[in-house]
């Protein structure tokens, strides 16, 4: 029936001195190609959860996990948080790819830019490179926009092109999971579409978690939502059941906006 | 009322900088004039520098040895400062623990503030004899005014560097290391060329400072009028011959002085405007 690729266990998180952990207790499934949404007012702790994911946190000393966050990976299941080389760890990046708010192209061109992640993977071989690097934007959906400007800079296109060339160069390593860190929010209306029809494309072949604010765009999109509240986590069901006959009061208040 | 006062304060402010620059050339320029009328371009390739002996108005003066003394001992400082800078500045945002970063930068900003004639006498009591017995020489030369030059401009440049390190955002780092790059790989793919710019603009700074910084130097190249056949060898430098001399000098060697004068001006104010137009690219980025 339930299909995991991720799942959080009794999970706590505190950040580097501070006493109180910013999260407490989550236990959250990450269903196999499904997209998960979490919502939640500002400050709740949902970037701090999807960067835990991809132990992001860890670029900061001090910061402290505990309990556990499995990965159901091509190595079987696997407790990220007992993940201590460098190199396990840019083996779950690789798996367990990541969109932030802003767009983040690298200083370099288009085509660096997407081939960059499978280069450091080692992948040498040019016309292997030029196939993935094609096919990534044509799964991207801005292949027809980039296909002649491959050599030139990434930081000349637009905030929305920008935006899809981070998704097609996370896509180009073939991750597992794609976490997204409210990745329409610098967007304008038209740009943030094109985004949601990608992500829910995207899901033929990476289970997907998304962090937003947008109600609509929770509830369009995925199909799983978890409502998170002061770093506990409130409530996690269809995304149907959230919207439409949530369990808790607290989530229902948040939804319908009836909140503070 | 308020806003239009300071408005033309500023446009007076620049103007008058803009005069003092012109000034300032055509100063050297006319004093140069005898000294280029007799030598012209040919003053820049020769080596003789001799007064007349029955008359000290005039004589035969060339500028090759302390144009090559100064361009020698500025590239052995940068070619010792550029790759340390850069690795403090690496060390300093990038590695270092954060309680380290604090002491470091203070020391750096420090360091950079001690007076070059400071740097001089250091350089001549305590390193000129250090390097006599590991490169042999007379100790001073050359290689000593290089390295006391070098450590005299790594604390600026890589102040400079830090800052425009500094400038590169976490997030673009984070999704780096999000596709699976090391820490290496962050600091050439990534840090590296985003801030390119204050990078060759510090190394350009640090080229003017180090092209005409004069005390310290005085005390460490020997001061003499030859041709270093040895990276150990003295000779001399355009700022160091201009003081030495200045005060004896006149008639025609006078005249060459500014002319020396002049070609320094020329190269140090070609290269802070290159340094410029790369910081004034970086900002509009
Ligand atoms: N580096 C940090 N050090 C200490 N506390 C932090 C740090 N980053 C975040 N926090 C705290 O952790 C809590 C959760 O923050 P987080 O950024 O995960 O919230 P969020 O749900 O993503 O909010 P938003 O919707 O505004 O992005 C907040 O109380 C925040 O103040
Ligand atoms: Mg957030």
């Amino acid at each position: 029936m339930s299909n995991l690729i991720m799942e959080t266990k009794d999970f706590n998180f505190t950040y580097a001195g501070v006493d109180d952990p910013s999260l407490k207790n989550i236990n959250l499934p990450i269903e196999k190609n499904k997209i998960t949404a979490m919502i939640g007012p500002s400050g709740c702790g949902k970037s701090t959860l999807l960067r835990a994911m991809n132990r992001i946190h860890d670029l900061y000393p001090g910061n402290k996990y505990e309990g556990e966050i499995n990965l159901y990976g091509a190595k079987g299941k696997e407790n990220i948080l007992d993940l201590k080389k460098e190199n396990d760890l840019i083996s779950l990046r690789q798996q367990v790819g990541m969109i932030f708010q802003k767009p983040t192209p690298f200083p370099m061109s288009i085509y660096d830019n997407v081939a960059y992640g499978m280069k450091l993977a080692g992948v040498k071989n040019k016309s292997e490179l030029d196939g993935r690097v094609e096919k990534a934007l044509k799964d991207a959906a801005i292949w027809n926009e980039t296909k002649d400007r491959m050599n030139t800079s990434a930081l000349g296109m637009s905030g929305g092109q920008q935006q899809r060339l981070c998704i097609a160069r996370a896509v180009a390593l073939k991750p597992e999971v794609m976490l997204f860190d409210e990745p329409t929010s610098a967007l304008d209306p038209i740009s943030t579409g094109a985004i949601e029809e990608l992500i829910a494309e995207l899901k033929k072949d990476v289970s997907v978690v998304i962090v937003t604010h947008n109600m609509q765009q929770a509830s369009r999109l995925s199909d799983y939502t978890a409502f998170m509240y002061l770093g506990d986590m409130v409530e996690y069901d269809k995304t149907d059941t959230i919207f439409m006959n949530p369990n808790e009061k607290l989530t229902e208040d948040y939804i319908t906006g009836r909140f503070g | 009322m308020g806003g239009k006062l300071f408005k033309n304060f500023s446009f007076f402010s620049a103007t008058i900088s803009f005069f003092i620059l012109i000034g300032i050339f055509s100063i050297l320029f006319t004093y140069a004039q005898d000294s280029i009328r007799e030598f012209g371009f040919d003053f820049l390739g020769s080596e003789v520098w001799e007064a007349d002996e029955d008359d000290e108005e005039i004589g035969i003066f060339g500028g090759f040895i302390p144009i090559i003394g100064t361009l020698l001992s500025t590239l052995i400082a940068m070619a010792i400062a550029t790759p340390l800078a850069m690795g403090i500045a690496i060390f300093l945002t990038e590695i270092a623990h954060k309680t380290l970063v604090k002491p470091v930068s203070i020391a750096i900003e420090l360091l950079a503030a001690i007076p070059s004639i400071i740097y001089g006498m250091w350089g001549l009591f305590y390193l000129a004899p250090i390097i006599q017995s590991t490169f042999g020489g007379q100790g001073v030369g050359l290689l000593t005014a290089g390295v006391v030059l070098a450590i005299m401009i790594i604390p600026f440049m890589a102040a400079i560097t830090r800052d425009s390190m500094n400038t590169v955002p976490d997030v673009l780092k984070e999704s780096a290391y999000a596709m699976g790059a090391t820490k290496f790989e962050v600091i050439k793919d990534v840090i590296m060329p985003y801030s390119k710019g204050g990078i060759i603009g510090s190394i350009i700074l640090a080229l003017g400072r180090a092209l005409g910084e004069t005390m310290a130097v005085a005390f460490l190249i020997g001061s003499v009028m030859s041709i270093p056949s040895n990276i150990t060898d003295p000779t001399t430098s355009i700022p160091v011959l201009l003081a030495n001399n200045f005060s004896e000098a006149m008639g025609l060697e006078m005249s060459s002085m500014y002319y020396l004068a002049l070609v320094l001006f020329v190269v140090s104010l070609a290269i802070i405007s290159v340094a410029k137009f790369y910081f004034l690219r970086q900002k509009v980025k």
